[in-house]
């Protein structure tokens, strides 16, 4: 059957089943997913570890990114160098943690690190602003957004800095009722779609 | 996670405490739970103190990581070593010399390198110690617990001057020692800083060097001396060298610490993917942690028990493997995935729930089918009597003639209703073939196992569900869930992104709206008159309907009596199809009606469910109901037949001449004895009838009302007045609650009528599997996604709550009928039976000892027993649930004690 493919060693194979959520099928599913983005850049043998590099436009390509509004922090916060560009690690690494299987936690950590584009470890107002305009595309007035943003800082934030820590984070987070509802119920498996934390 | 390094001391208390709790809440500490620790619990209250002594060392300090932060590559590097510095200046001078002494064979360009990564370890030390849960020890992090622990040396200091410290920091200095002298520890400490061990060995060393200071200029005093000699004798022994230790003669003590620490890398190895660190850091820490099993795993069991643990071991590798196999096995297995996937990022989550809830159905279906399919209908095809021995197996002569039209076929009787399909043909035989096969008793386990399997699944996945929810208050993060997790990350489809965007830009504005100003009274009235008049409308046409229904089964059983032979299609089937056209026109009445209320999309979804439901309900039990008049009149009629039949026979026996007693009994075509009416073949025809009419309007509509719309307005929009697409007809939508309902109430007729109608579950096999594949195809050609796309997730447990009520009513008439209803007398495996349930009595009779069968004779008679094993069964169920969501509810109650400790905490700092 699988035995024919020599893209992986098998040790390398049983490691990223370790440290993944995927079986092996999706691992190489996804290996390959990753080499269709650059068929000339990527080698097919990856059992010496290549040093192989994606630039960031590839991957926002991929049409689970393409229309997502945050695609742009979510290459970010995966990739090594912090701009979006992408080894196969950071790819795998990337699809683990967005799958269905991956527990509330990582994902709320992940999550977390997405809505803080400025990397200082507070979600911010200016943070939960550009998440709004990202949201609503531009489509609420100053005011409002920041309206808004007063109202989830209100909300949320529960030790009265004026900004959310990770920890105030995953406290609202993990009771909204949306937050990786269905997808743990039956067990099911991906390893093409992105499912961050919602629906 | 990297907190409180760069801010002032005064901050930095408050940066602690959130950091801690931080802590223990993310990534769960393997540890078990620790009180909070005092190493760590000191800064929060000392700032002022130490604010005079410190002064400097601060200033420079935040004046660094201030140019640091600008620096974010250097940053790391800066910070430690501006902590190196501080702790240099501080620990006092015989420190510096030793390592001086130490190192000075080694290159100066080494030394700060060195330095950095003591202080890393150091910081390790302390996190070990004071037993942080490990997964926190991120490097960003790290040198923040740098700072504590030189912030703990100077409250040690300190506290050595007052004299009155009551916990016991040399404890934990000594423990540090004995923890880091193992050559484990060295492995693990290496490889977390990426060092080769022998340089951790080395750094290892200066460490203990450090902490040997420490005790040494008496800043803290020691109890128990021996402790330090025993860790200095483990440090030095270290230094010799790396590997020796494998051959030393392991003391008692030493193998449970091993063991110890063999179990947390095999748990850090199964849990290492609920890491956040990057996948290199992941694959060293694999590498490594497999290594030291794998080294070690083998030295544990000495002496006799060796053999023995490491064939264990090997086992429970190949038992790893096997199950790693298996796992991807199962995934695999899973059908129909990318199909949802596509649909999911076509059209939302919301739609792709609906094909999820439909694949699980199929799940269950698929054991259902398999225990009516392998228990009954192959042992009774393959080893019961054939076709045509007995009158229960032979169409009757007066059928003969069309019994195999295509017509009688597609209504289940003829040769359909004659054969293992229907409860009907199964002998009543004890035992058949010569496997001597419980026939009976095994035709009412299934029934049982059926509706017990169906019980036990349903409230498991509900409880299972209802484990995963948050379970949240629904008020108190309106507007951050709103921010955060509107957004459906599973959308791949420009379209939907679109009406996505405006979905939530709407939901923003209209939170606004009612955050302003606590909703506009503007015509509350007339909504009110409209909600009132909706729900009279509503409430009419399920009048209707339930009349309708009531009035067509009475005019069904007018036709019964007077006989169905000069009827034609329509009059037959008039029931099924009425009940099928009221399911298909209904819910659409519904949406118009509730398009006059002006709910909120997810409050009209419910709404709409409701009366849906309501709609179904009400048909099904009519129909029911009208079922039991059939089957009070068809016993009415066995009395006849069964009168008539003993006239028959005796004419039989008078018309031939009996010359002796013993002769053979009349041989007559089994096709010409008269027999009754049973009503169980009756019931399970009706059932299968439904279903598969129910089947087929269902495939009808998806044609019509989606893919020939469809047709029309993509071509007919060119020569037409106005727009087709965005005017009056437009492309449909996914109707998610009618076909959801749909599947319910589907299943609900395969509950009631399995019993009587072994091959429904098969059947529904079938439907479910085509309507997956048609319903796929007409959602992906023909409807666009929702114009207000919002989540339906959390009805997902109400789609299974709904599930379970069904289950629960269409067990009802199906316990009914078997406990209260005697069988029919000439077929079915219970026939010459006055219960059904006489079955079990018998069996006991006949296969189990006699004592047993008294025992249980005394105890109670079955007719008492089953109801009451079914109660059982439900309390069971019941109490299963219960235990499920009371762990979810602990849960909730933790969190709700973390607040209050925190809210506590908030207080008393201001």
């Amino acid at each position: 059957m699988g035995n024919k493919q020599t893209i992986f060693t098998p040790e390398q194979l049983d490691a990223y089943q370790d440290c993944t959520f995927f079986t092996r099928k999706e691992i190489l599913r996804l290996f390959y997913r990753y080499r269709d983005l650059a068929p000339q850049l990527v080698p097919l043998d990856y059992s010496d570890k290549p040093d192989v590099m994606l630039p960031y436009e590839l991957i926002s390509s991929m049409p689970e990114l393409k229309d997502n509004p945050f695609r742009q922090r979510i290459a970010e916060v995966f990739s090594e160098d912090g701009e979006g560009n992408m080894t196969l690690d950071d790819f795998l690494d990337m699809f683990s943690v967005l799958s269905e299987m991956a527990p509330r936690d990582l994902k709320a950590y992940y999550a977390f690190k997405i809505y803080d584009f400025n990397n200082d470890d507070y979600i911010c107002k200016s943070d939960l602003e550009k998440t709004v305009n990202k949201l609503t595309r531009h489509e609420l007035t100053p005011e409002e957004v920041s309206l808004v943003c007063e109202k989830v800082i209100e909300e949320a934030d529960l030790d009265n800095d004026g900004k959310l820590s990770l920890e105030d984070f995953q406290h609202m987070i993990l009771r909204a009722p949306d937050f990786l509802s269905f997808s743990k119920s039956d067990q099911q498996r991906n390893g093409e779609y992105i499912h961050i934390c919602l629906t | 996670m990297k907190m409180a390094m760069e801010v002032e001391e005064g901050s930095a208390a408050e940066s602690e405490e959130n950091d801690k709790t931080g802590e223990n809440k993310t990534y769960g500490d393997d540890e078990g739970d620790q009180k909070p620790d005092p190493v760590h619990r000191v800064p929060r209250k000392r700032p002022q103190r130490i604010r005079v002594g410190l002064e400097s060392d601060s200033d420079e300090e935040v004046s660094k990581s201030r140019k640091n932060r600008a620096n974010q590559k250097s940053k790391e590097e800066g910070g430690e070593d501006g902590e190196d510095e501080e702790k240099g200046g501080k620990k006092g001078r015989g420190k510096n010399d030793k390592k001086n002494d130490k190192k000075g064979k080694k290159e100066k360009a080494n030394k700060k390198k060195k330095d950095k990564k003591k202080s890393a370890l150091l910081a390790m030390l302390l996190l070990r110690t004071c037993r942080l849960p490990r997964q926190v020890a991120t490097d960003a992090c790290m040198d923040r617990i740098v700072k504590s622990l030189s912030d703990c040396k100077h409250w040690m200091c300190e506290m050595d001057t007052v004299m009155h410290h009551s916990i016991t920091p040399e404890k934990r200095v000594t423990m540090a020692i004995m923890k880091v002298a193992t050559l484990t520890n060295l492995c693990f400490i290496g490889n977390q800083f990426s060092v080769d061990p022998c340089t951790a060995g080395m750094v290892i060393c200066e460490v203990c060097q450090v902490l040997q200071d420490i005790i040494a200029n008496s800043l803290i005093c020691l109890h128990n001396p021996r402790q330090v000699i025993e860790g200095c004798k483990a440090m030095d022994s270290l230094s010799g060298s790396d590997s020796d230790s494998e051959e030393e003669p392991i003391t008692e003590e030493e193998l449970a610490k091993l063991k110890e620490e063999v179990e947390e890398k095999k748990k850090l190895i199964a849990t290492l993917r609920n890491k956040p660190w990057k996948m290199k850091k992941k694959l060293a820490v694999l590498k490594e942690a497999q290594l030291f099993v794998e080294k070690f795993e083998g030295a544990l069991g000495k002496g006799k028990g060796k053999k023995f643990y490491a064939y264990k071991v090997m086992m429970m590798k190949k038992w790893l493997k096997f199950q790693r196999d298996f796992e991807n096995f199962k995934t695999a297995c899973i059908p129909w995935e990318f199909k949802i996937k596509e649909i999911e990022s076509h059209f939302g989550s919301s739609v792709a729930s609906y094909f999820i809830f439909l694949r699980w159905m199929y799940g269950v279906n698929m054991i259902l089918f398999g225990l009516s399919f392998g228990l009954v209908m192959i042992p009774e095809a393959l080893m019961g009597k054939p076709y045509g021995t007995l009158p229960r197996k032979t169409v009757p002569r007066a059928e003969e003639a069309n019994a195999m039209n295509f017509a009688t076929l597609w209504d289940f009787s003829g040769f359909a209703q004659y054969s293992v399909l229907f409860y009907g043909y199964y002998d009543n035989k004890r035992t058949i073939g010569w496997l001597k096969f419980r026939m009976p008793l095994s035709y009412f386990l299934v029934g049982v196992g059926t509706i017990g399997y169906s019980f036990m699944v349903v409230i498991r996945t509900m409880a299972k569900n209802a484990h995963d929810d948050g379970g949240g208050d629904d008020t108190s993060f309106n507007f951050s869930w709103k921010m955060f997790t509107s957004w459906d990350y599973l959308i791949g489809n420009p379209e939907t992104a679109d009406n996505k965007f405006a979905s939530i830009t709407t939901s923003f504005k209209e939170a606004i709206v009612e955050e302003q100003e606590s909703r506009k009274e503007e015509n509350i009235h007339l909504t009110r008159f409209l909600r009132v008049l909706a729900n009279f409308f509503a409430f009419c046409t399920l009048a209707g309907s339930g009349y309708l229904i009531y009035f067509v089964v009475r005019r069904s059983q007018q036709f019964a009596l007077e006989g169905m032979d000069n009827l034609g299609w329509w009059e037959r089937n008039e029931v099924n199809m009425v009940m099928s056209l009221l399911g298909m026109f209904c819910p659409t009445l519904f949406d118009v009606i509730s398009s006059l209320e002006n709910y909120h999309p997810r409050i009209a979804l419910r709404w709409q469910l409701g009366r849906i439901f309501a709609l179904f309900l009400g048909n099904l039990y009519t129909f029911i109901i009208a079922l039991m008049d059939d089957i009070n009149l068809k016993l009415e009629e066995e009395k006849i037949v069964r009168y008539n039949m003993t006239i028959w026979e005796a004419s039989l026996y008078n018309g031939t001449i009996p010359e002796n007693a013993t002769a053979p009994p009349i041989q007559v075509d089994p096709a010409d004895v008269p027999r009754g009416p049973c009503w169980e073949t009756m019931v399970g025809q009706e059932f299968v009838r439904l279903t598969v009419s129910d089947t087929v309007t269902t495939y009808i509509t998806i044609l019509i009302g989606d893919f020939l719309r469809a047709v029309f307005v993509r071509f007919f929009n060119y020569c037409w007045c106005w727009d087709l697409e965005y005017g009056f007809p437009s492309y449909s939508e996914f109707d998610i609650s009618g076909n959801v309902l749909g599947l319910i109430f589907n299943q609900g007729m395969i509950w009631m009528g399995s019993f009587y109608a072994p091959c429904l579950p098969a059947i529904n096999i079938f439907r479910l599997h085509t309507s997956m594949y048609l319903q796929c195809w007409a959602v992906m050609c023909c409807n666009v996604p929702q114009e207000r796309v919002f989540k339906a997730s959390r009805s997902n447990n109400f789609y299974m709550a709904m599930l379970l009520f069904i289950l629960f009513l269409s067990t009802l008439p199906v316990v009914y009928t078997v406990v209260s209803i005697p069988p029919s007398f000439d077929c079915g495996p219970f026939s010459g039976k006055t219960r059904m349930y006489e079955v079990i009595g018998e069996t006991l009779e006949h296969d189990f000892p006699s004592w047993f069968a008294k025992v249980f004779g005394y105890a109670s008679n079955p007719g008492l027993i089953l109801p009451f094993i079914l109660l059982m069964v439900y309390v069971h169920l019941g109490i299963y649930y219960l235990n499920a969501t009371s762990k979810s509810y602990k849960e909730a109650n933790l969190e709700l004690k973390k607040k209050l400790q925190m809210v506590n905490i908030l207080q008393g700092e201001q």
